[in-house]
């Protein structure tokens, strides 16, 4: 097991700048999750760091050595693939001790950490069948197993759920975390989906255009998200935008949505805001969660409006409501009595509280 | 605002059958059945043709009879042939050639495949169709300059290959190389890239990845491979007749025309009996490996 550290990576390709200088420190044990749309060279940099690929500039260093012209099977890594690549020859005892059988280790160590992979994996009657003999998150398993059979420093995912449905997906995520708590290897995880992100991670890392764009725990980036584009990607349903700017009524500040709706800014949020030049084009931010049906007795800084619902999704616990505002579609989340239903009113309630505000050139976090 | 809007879509207007894809069904297979039949008799009528004269005797075969019927069924022509030193060493030459041919051929397109699909190197691209463009070069046109060529080594080395079976161990694999290797290229691409990701990571070297994961993958490939690299060295006729002439260093299909065609007597039985009894190796070949022959081996590799 090792520390992970990644120093001003640059991958281009010909042309194209698929990673524009990463740096990343992953610390032992760690779970590190690279998330982000694809094309954003989030895979790119988990192929570099097994060595998949070569880096056009910078360092990677895994526990401290420089690996950067070492070959993947000298970094003592272990990846999972996203297509599972399990070997379609062999069972799946002998896919899982490939590697070990290579590096000649003795047949009764193999047998042991094999039998313990597979218990622990679930998968120990299925030990002596082919890969075609199962279903695809049995072979995930299997190719999770032919990892932790090494006792490699670190693990690298890439994408390993994507392939799978969506009620197998929830119950390998559980499954992953669960191996990790077990087995604590540090853990480099690729995924585009920002829920698998989240529930998996120590800490997050979000890539975007090669680039890294925050860096935090799940609960940091879902509250203090630092640009629009990690505002408006983690979190479902995401997070809405409307245009909007500052204002001086009677030496409050208020913010303005549209000619008619102006709220007053709760106080500490006033003062965070105070310097904002008042002409300046502003995006307010706003989690789902933070749109409510208002209250008879509103807690301060949750303000009410009137608003007309154009669609109502009922999920049950909750009913998420649409509605647009400035041109700006609103998704919020009410309770399912609160009496909301298709293009009809409702009078509901934004906390203030929780806001973000957003310069809407740059994009960054106010 | 009372126009009336007709889109005229083709499909309803179609009466709809149901049913009809079971009946397509139905007059697709009395299609290929019939073709099929016409096809097979088409193919084994000529074999019948030989087996019958082969059990025929000279005389039979001379006479003004039904060509197509055994008056006095024979086996003279295949003892004759059996026990005839020359016809035994005919065989042995060919059987010679053809293994060593096929273990050649093997031993290098099987590896150049690998590095050709699998090894992104300067070149690599254009080199494998370079393999593929020499094998569109007929032999026709290849066996005067091959010739000069063992003649000139002849005269520098001393060395001489002509007229010796084993000559056609260096001229059969310029036939049979780059096509196995164009076969081999297109099974090799069709195994998922992870796969010799994930043995790279496992820790397995170029070769190691080559023996352990791709031979066995793509084995029918090289099983495909394997028999028409069989089948081109057993049946090649043009270069043994050309670089061999000594009797003792003949293939089978020179060896038979050579021998039972003597001036302008034609032994048609021993004719028809020895090819015959060379094309059975083949068959048994096939017969034998068309069981190993079966394609999805990389089924559950991964997902799909």
């Amino acid at each position: 097991m090792a520390d992970v550290t990644l120093r001003k990576v640059i991958k281009r390709y010909d042309e194209v700048e698929a990673v524009r200088g990463i740096d990343l420190d992953i610390a032992d044990h760690e779970f590190v999750v690279l998330v982000g749309p694809s094309g954003c060279g989030k895979s790119t940099t988990l192929r570099m760091i097994a060595g998949l690929e070569d880096i056009t500039d910078g360092d990677i260093m895994i526990g401290g050595d420089v690996v950067n012209d070492v070959p993947p099977k000298d970094r003592d890594i272990a990846m999972v693939f996203q297509n599972y690549a399990l070997y379609p020859h062999m069972t799946v005892a002998e896919n899982m001790s490939f590697g070990l059988r290579l590096k000649h280790f003795p047949k009764a160590e193999i047998k042991t950490r094999v039998d313990e992979a597979a218990r622990m994996l679930d998968i120990v009657e299925l030990v002596d069948r082919k890969p075609k003999q199962l279903s695809g998150g049995q072979r995930q398993r299997v190719a999770m197993g032919r990892a932790i059979v090494r006792h490699p420093k670190v693990f690298l995912f890439d994408e390993p759920l994507s392939n799978l449905d969506a009620k197998l997906r929830v119950q390998m995520r559980i499954e992953i975390k669960k191996v990790h708590q077990k087995v604590r290897t540090t853990t480099v995880y690729v995924t585009h989906d920002q829920v698998e992100a989240m529930t998996l991670a120590d800490r997050v890392v979000v890539m975007n255009h090669g680039r890294i764009e925050q860096i935090g725990t799940p609960n940091d980036l879902y509250h203090n998200p630092a640009t629009r584009f990690v505002a408006g990607f983690i979190g479902s349903p995401a997070m809405n935008f409307v245009p909007c700017r500052l204002e001086d009524v009677a030496g409050k500040l208020h913010i303005r949505l549209t000619d008619r709706i102006a709220f007053a800014l709760p106080p500490s949020r006033a003062a965070r805001y105070r310097g904002v030049a008042r002409n300046e084009k502003l995006l307010l931010g706003l989690r789902p969660e933070h749109v409510a049906e208002a209250k008879p007795h509103p807690e301060p800084g949750v303000e009410a409006f009137d608003a007309v619902l154009d669609v109502t999704e009922p999920m049950g616990m909750e009913t998420l409501i649409y509605f647009t505002l400035e041109g700006a579609q609103i998704c919020g989340r009410v309770n399912p009595n609160a009496g909301a239903r298709d293009g009809g009113p409702l009078r509901l309630a934004v906390d203030l509280n929780n806001m973000h505000l957003l310069n809407e050139g740059t994009g960054a976090v106010i | 605002m009372t126009s009336t809007v007709v889109i005229n879509k083709a499909a309803p207007t179609r009466t709809v059958k149901y049913g009809s894809m079971s009946r397509d069904r139905t007059w697709a297979l009395r299609w290929s059945y019939f073709f099929l039949t016409l096809f097979a008799i088409f193919s084994l009528v000529p074999p019948l043709y030989m087996l019958i004269t082969s059990l025929k005797t000279s005389a039979e075969i001379s006479a003004a009879t039904n060509p197509w019927w055994v008056f006095h069924p024979t086996l003279s022509n295949y003892v004759g042939l059996l026990t005839s030193n020359q016809f035994l060493t005919f065989f042995r030459n060919s059987a010679f050639v053809s293994i060593f041919v096929v273990t050649i051929t093997m031993l290098i397109s099987v590896p150049a495949a690998f590095a050709l699909s699998r090894m992104r190197f300067w070149g690599s691209a254009t080199l494998a169709t370079g393999v593929f463009l020499t094998y569109l070069i007929p032999d026709t046109l290849l066996f005067l300059p091959l010739f000069k060529m063992f003649a000139v080594f002849d005269d520098w080395t001393g060395i001489q290959l002509i007229n010796h079976w084993y000559v056609l161990l260096l001229l059969y694999p310029t036939l049979t190389v780059p096509f196995c290797t164009w076969i081999m290229i297109g099974y090799f691409a069709s195994i998922p890239k992870e796969l010799d990701e994930a043995a790279i990571i496992d820790g397995a070297s170029w070769f190691q990845t080559l023996t352990r994961i791709f031979i066995p993958v793509a084995l029918p490939g090289i099983i495909a491979a394997t028999i028409f690299a069989f089948t081109v060295s057993w049946a090649q006729f043009l270069y043994p007749l050309v670089f061999t002439t000594s009797t003792d260093q003949l293939v089978l299909p020179v060896g038979i025309i050579t021998s039972l065609i003597k001036g302008d007597v034609f032994n048609w039985g021993q004719i028809m009996t020895g090819a015959l009894l060379g094309a059975a190796p083949p068959l048994i070949i096939y017969a034998f490996l068309m069981d190993y022959y079966i394609a999805g081996l990389t089924a559950g590799a991964t997902k799909g």
